[in-house]
């Protein structure tokens, strides 16, 4: 590693450190890419599973290659944009809805030591950051001059700001207990506790003492992503395809490729915050950056699962969830941890 | 001009370009979307402070939630713009003088001596965390502002509330006997209008 430094250093000078940040986004946004395009075979096929049919299985082996085919049809087709639209906000709605999903990636640590920035903000960061992805959404349905679209993202908007209070309310009690708004030290929070020095690990982490926030983050997480069953804003049965009905090719890809990061965000951060991140379940076993994914793994599982599953929510009641169910259990929430926490019965110390 | 300069000249310069798009755009949606513009580069300016929780608290808050709000009114409205500048000249020596009279204001306050920070006292020591800093001070110092500005929150909350309030609606049983005598014209009313022309 110090090879590797004193090489960079010796070839860019001055500029190495820039250079090598650049380096490490590749590192962590190829892999998101790559994970990404293959999430969307994953969904196929265990949706396939689910409902007794097989799924891609004609390009390559398995139909391994069916991610890479997709998105080169993708590239390749035309981008249309209708008459009568507003061209730069059409073309620039893709790209908003795109770039926070990447940039929220920026403070994600994988294990204690690597993560890109360490900074003392980062569940806010993540929080301001993600609260941006909405815009992606509602320009497009305003851009695409469509009622369809339109209507869509009115949708959206609606839905999306309702569910960010109650997944902000879950993410204060996290923050409460942890004392602390970096990531890394959430985590390491999470390795305290009278289970974790027993070697039950998995009974010290968040999802167990805060059960009822964890619940409200998960399903508000599935909410903020339009992911099925709260997947109103594209209702294809009802509005087509919602705000991206207009677009095509690879603007569409990008919408696409927006909604699986912040799927895989989403994950990650669930982990991060209420299943112990890279920490080891039991103590008999290390940490270690394959607990992370394991984890990720089966919280995107469970998001292809409720997509198999449920049907899809009505709007008022989606609206009466959000507001009449989950936001009068996250204040109640938030007054018993801060009341559990100054009794001896305290558990976070 | 060492880096930090250069950014901040950068930030300005965007800030300053999309202040004025805000109010010379003729379609109301750019116009939003410039102050949104101009929100996120005033929280890059903010950072350049190192109020780190400020600057995203004002990207949460406003660009987050208030101008999602706003666009979504905005786009919904069907403004003529034409109308709306009609009279701009009768305005514009009346809007002058405030402008003006706003600037002083501002001169003054920035330029008196409370405002002044000798740039060795304005550098944060590291580990100082300007969150615990700010939580600290809300439930210290200043927890009977931070209090009463809760309650009258809380007072424009239930405002809004009883003004929009249309009672409630105890059950959602549908009764057959109403549903039997309907009439058409009860459901429906038709509607005469020209066609509409692009």
């Amino acid at each position: 590693m110090d090879a590797l430094m004193n090489f960079g250093q010796g070839i860019f000078g001055g500029v190495w450190p820039a250079v090598w940040t650049l380096i490490k986004i590749v590192l962590i946004v190829a892999p998101l890419m790559l994970g990404v395009a293959y999430l969307t075979y994953f969904e196929r096929k265990v949706i396939g599973y689910m409902q007794q049919r097989i799924g891609p299985n004609r390009v390559g082996p398995w139909g391994l290659i069916q991610p890479i085919a997709d998105g080169l049809k993708l590239l390749l087709k035309e981008i249309i944009v209708p008459s009568g639209s507003s061209k730069a906000v059409f073309i620039i709605a893709p790209m908003l809805a795109i770039a926070p999903a990447l940039a929220a990636w920026a403070v994600i640590p994988f294990t204690d030591s690597l993560v890109l920035a360490n900074i003392d903000a980062s569940l806010l960061y993540i929080l301001a950051i993600t609260s941006m992805g909405v815009y992606g959404i509602i320009l497009s349905g305003w851009a695409s001059n469509s009622k369809y679209a339109f209507l869509g993202a009115m949708r959206s908007a609606a839905q999306m700001v309702s569910y960010e209070i109650a997944m902000g309310f879950a993410l204060i009690t996290v923050l409460m207990v942890a004392g602390s708004l970096n990531l890394v030290e959430i985590v390491n929070g999470q390795s305290r506790g009278q289970f974790a020095d027993m070697g039950l690990g998995f009974l010290s982490w968040n999802w167990l003492p805060l059960l009822p926030m964890f619940l409200v983050y998960l399903i508000s997480g599935t909410a903020e992503l339009n992911r099925a069953p709260f997947d109103i804003a594209e209702g294809e049965s009802e509005i087509v395809a919602g705000f991206h009905v207009e677009y095509s090719g690879m603007a569409f890809a990008l919408f696409f490729l927006a909604e699986y990061a912040n799927m895989i965000l989403i994950a990650a951060l669930t982990s991060i915050l209420f299943l112990g991140g890279w920490l080891s379940p039991v103590g008999f076993l290390p940490d270690g950056i394959l607990w992370m994914f394991a984890k990720m793994s089966f919280v995107l599982l469970l998001f292809l699962w409720f997509r198999a599953t449920f049907p899809r929510y009505r709007y008022d009641l989606l609206m009466r969830l959000g507001w009449k169910v989950f936001l009068p259990l996250c204040f109640f929430w938030v007054i018993i941890v801060g009341v559990w926490m100054i009794t001896p019965l305290n558990i976070w110390n | 001009m060492d880096f930090q300069t250069a950014v901040f000249f950068f930030l300005s310069a965007i800030l300053i370009f999309a202040a004025l798009r805000v109010i010379t755009a003729r379609n109301p949606v750019y116009a939003a979307l410039h102050l949104m513009l101009a929100f996120f580069t005033t929280g890059g300016l903010w950072l350049m402070l190192q109020a780190e929780f400020l600057a995203i608290a004002l990207i949460v808050v406003y660009v987050g939630a208030v101008m999602v709000l706003f666009l979504f009114v905005v786009m919904m409205l069907d403004i003529n713009m034409d109308r709306i500048r009609e009279g701009f000249w009768n305005y514009l020596p009346l809007g002058a003088v405030l402008g003006l009279l706003m600037v002083l204001e501002m001169g003054l306050v920035l330029g008196s001596k409370y405002f002044q920070v000798p740039i060795s006292e304005a550098v944060v020591p590291s580990g100082v965390s300007n969150t615990k800093e700010i939580g600290a001070l809300l439930v210290t110092d200043y927890v009977f502002p931070f209090e009463l500005a809760a309650v009258i929150l809380l007072v424009g909350m239930i405002a809004a509330v009883v003004l929009t309030f249309r009672g409630v609606k105890k059950s959602k049983i549908s009764n057959p006997n109403q549903q039997v005598f309907v009439k058409a014209k009860d459901r429906m009313r038709v509607l005469q209008m020209p066609v509409e022309k692009d």
